[in-house]
């Protein structure tokens, strides 16, 4: 197995050194059925927007707790406004000085994507569960802050990559 | 939105593929992602529910239950800006919704088969055959056998003689690398074609 060009980001996350699930569920009190609702929970509640009010995600007193559950991170939304490839790559694009003020996950996608990564490496490396990591992506990019570059797929084909895709990836390959 | 052009960046020029390796459980996905990958295979969770079948959905106020579903995948840096992606398919076949979401926009699949348990395969072949996805056969010879040789392979399987079935060994880089090629072949004469 080489080394990934870039240094060391990976250290630490070896996806064999503990069930991620638990790592995920005990930091976010993961998954918070809505049955939950009323029963104090461990984080403070984000200030959702008002669109969430209704959802079983709003509620709760406040708090300074950092951490947060995913679907309170997304203010109640549970499908991200853009279908994000799993394999779409999201750099961050802001100045360090503007992460400031952010959510805490959205700080902690844009301090890893400094260096590019995929909306799978992003869930896996910061343990969010694919889907919450897809709708913070899409809304740190809709504020500017990262820029994603989504698959090239060949519409004419159904959104298979195209045959100069496949033709770079395939030297690619045999250069291995 | 169009985020490729939303702003500037190392994205903006980098581009990435993916292809799926699927498989029974245990067939060796995960080792064979982790022969040619530059990085320990990492792990991702997406979060279904058991009623609506839809991904992360966090908000529906029944008694259903959720499930998690994991993928293992590797990444292979192919040039300065082209990045590779190898998905594991979840182990457990029943979860077809994730693997929509891995095969929209993949190059193909290397289906491995381990020749002792071979019907483990057949949900994934009749799920590529279905989609029309690429996809190659790679018997994988636990501890150097290969009982079967592939043309027997492929009639047991009715396979098409399209096709490739190839013989590999999850554990070593070469052979991996070897499985990728020959499928980014197929794929590509699937689209010259
Ligand atoms: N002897 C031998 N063992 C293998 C081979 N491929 C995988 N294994 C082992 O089989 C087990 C299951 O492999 P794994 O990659 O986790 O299977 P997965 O469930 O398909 O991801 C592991 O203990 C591997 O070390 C092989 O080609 N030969
Ligand atoms: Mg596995």
């Amino acid at each position: 197995m080489g080394t990934p060009p870039g240094g060391s980001p990976y250290n630490g996350y070896d996806a064999h050194q503990a069930p991620l699930g638990d790592t995920a569920q005990n930091r976010y009190n993961f998954p918070s059925a809505p049955s939950r609702q009323g029963v104090s929970q461990p984080y403070a509640q984000p200030q959702a927007p008002s669109a969430a009010a209704g959802s079983p995600a709003a509620g709760g007193s406040g708090g300074h707790n950092p951490l947060v559950r995913p679907y309170a991170m997304t203010g109640g939304r549970t499908r991200p406004r853009y279908q994000l490839a799993i394999e779409a790559l999201v750099s961050t694009t802001a100045d360090p000085a503007r992460l400031q003020g952010q959510l805490p996950e959205h700080q902690r996608i844009c301090r890893l994507c400094f260096e590019i990564k995929s909306v799978a490496e992003i869930s896996a490396l910061l343990s969010i569960p694919l889907g919450v990591a897809r709708i913070l992506v899409a809304d740190l990019a809709e504020a500017g802050l990262v820029a994603i570059h989504q698959p090239g797929g060949d519409e004419a084909a159904g959104g298979q990559p195209d045959v100069t895709l496949l033709e770079r990836v395939l030297s690619g390959l045999r250069k291995l | 939105m169009d985020f490729a052009s939303s702003s500037g960046g190392a994205a903006r020029s980098t581009t990435s593929a993916k292809i799926v390796v699927a498989g029974g459980f245990g067939v060796g996905k995960t080792t064979f992602v982790g022969a040619v990958s530059e990085i320990n295979p990492l792990r991702t969770e997406a979060v279904m529910t058991s009623a609506s079948a839809g991904i992360d959905d966090l908000t529906h106020t029944g008694d259903k239950t959720t499930t998690t579903v994991a993928m293992d995948f590797g990444r292979i840096t192919l040039d300065q800006d082209l990045i590779l992606y190898l998905f594991g398919t979840p182990g457990q076949d029943r979860f077809w919704f994730m693997w929509d979401d891995l095969v929209r926009g993949a190059i193909g699949a290397v289906v491995l088969v381990d020749t002792r348990r071979l019907a483990d395969c057949f949900p994934a072949v009749d799920y590529f055959e279905n989609s029309g996805l690429p996809f190659v056969i790679a018997l994988n010879g636990f501890d150097g056998n290969q009982p079967y040789q592939p043309e027997e392979v492929r009639e047991a399987l009715q396979i098409g003689p399209d096709t490739p079935i190839i013989t590999t060994d999850a554990r070593h880089r070469a052979d991996a690398k070897s499985a990728l090629i020959t499928l980014v072949e197929h794929a590509l004469m699937a689209r010259l074609r």
